[in-house]
């Protein structure tokens, strides 16, 4: 499969090396070239300098032939305008966006969009965490 | 009216006092508590600290009886964000974002904002005007009827000079409405009207065949 990820932070290069080992064709977008050495020398993608909210760019990236685009900036506005584009401009057939906010992430969930709160998650993973322990200290 | 406008930079500055002269209820909304604070110590508490995207902050200010929400950021996303928290959580009926890159127009009005503005494309636009040189001026944009109205002047290079209306192939969806000559008064054209150098043709069009319209009409 064709995969775009915008933003070549901790997330955005762990998980493109994940789907590069997996044998994906892999393209990471990054309007900082730093960024790139996140990545592992090992990786055999794409790295690709230019801005996720730029029909142009994305187009460089090949988006119009991209499977799944994932939005894994720090800014959940850019996260959301550029999966806006994948979706309604370039039909792509998943989208994935991380919104931080979760007030954000409810909303565009119910636009229809497939959102990730990692703050929710996170909140969530670690309240069951702590719940499983009490729950041992119980028995 | 009520009239919301995020960010308070330069552009919203101004916007708000202008708004606030028309006698309308503004309020702006600032991430900057700096700016915030001049704004409020210059005019009184018409600014609000906060971030303009977030649904708890435009709940916050009663976004829910706004008439109308501006976005001027500096940033294409964050008025497109802003526009549709208002739209989609405080169903605010006319949303009017700012834009940088002009390219973005349709995809934010594809995505409900109902009026974008580009400062690249107002600036073109002078420019367009000002050249007395370019042969076709967009004069007006009709967004409802998907039509433009457009200035296309004949010069003595055009090889439709003397030739008569009925003569042109135009494309179907235009129209000319005027034709104001080099010298003498404006006219409304017939089929049998000839064009003469110096003409200057008033023509309704789609934006799309813009461009054929004035190759029609210049020949060149």
């Amino acid at each position: 499969m064709k995969i775009i990820i915008m933003g070549c932070g901790r997330v955005g290069a762990r998980f493109a090396s994940l789907m590069d080992e997996e044998g994906h064709e892999v393209t990471v977008l990054d309007n900082d070239t730093y960024s790139f050495r996140r990545l592992p020398p090992s990786f055999g993608g794409t790295a690709l300098f230019g801005n996720g909210i730029d029909e142009e760019a994305l187009k460089r990236a090949g988006i119009e032939e991209a499977d799944i685009f994932v939005a894994l900036t720090q800014g959940d506005n850019r996260n959301v305008m550029s999966c806006q584009i994948a979706k309604h401009i370039f039909n792509v057939p998943r989208v994935m966006c991380r919104i931080y906010d979760p007030l954000r992430e409810e909303m565009y969930s119910a636009l229809g969009m497939e959102t990730i709160s990692p703050t929710k998650v996170f909140a969530q993973l670690l309240k069951e965490k702590i719940e499983k322990v009490e729950a041992k200290a119980e028995d | 009216m009520y009239i919301i406008v995020v960010g308070g930079g330069r552009l919203g500055y101004y916007l708000l006092k202008a708004l606030l002269n028309e006698g309308h209820e503004v309020l702006v909304l600032e991430k900057d508590a700096r700016i915030c604070k001049t704004i409020t110590d210059e005019l009184g508490s018409v600014c609000f600290r906060g971030d303009g995207c977030e649904a708890a902050t435009l709940a916050e200010v009663g976004t829910g009886r706004a008439d109308m929400l501006v976005a001027v950021t500096g940033d294409d996303e964050d008025n497109l964000v802003s526009c549709q928290v208002a739209k989609h959580k405080h169903n605010v009926p006319r949303t009017i974002a700012r834009l940088r890159n002009p390219q973005n127009a349709a995809l934010f009005k594809k995505l409900g904002v109902d009026v974008t503005i580009s400062t690249t494309d107002i600036i073109l636009e002078a420019i367009e005007r000002e050249v007395p040189t370019h042969p076709a001026t967009q004069l007006l944009t009709i967004d409802e009827k998907g039509l433009v109205i457009v200035d296309v002047k004949i010069s003595s290079e055009s090889t439709t000079v003397g030739k008569a209306v009925k003569e042109l192939s135009l494309p179907k969806e235009s129209k000319l409405a005027l034709i104001i000559p080099h010298e003498g008064s404006a006219h409304v054209p017939a089929a049998n009207t000839v064009l003469k150098a110096g003409d200057q043709i008033i023509a309704v069009t789609s934006p799309e065949t813009k461009e054929a319209l004035q190759a029609a009409l210049r020949g060149i």
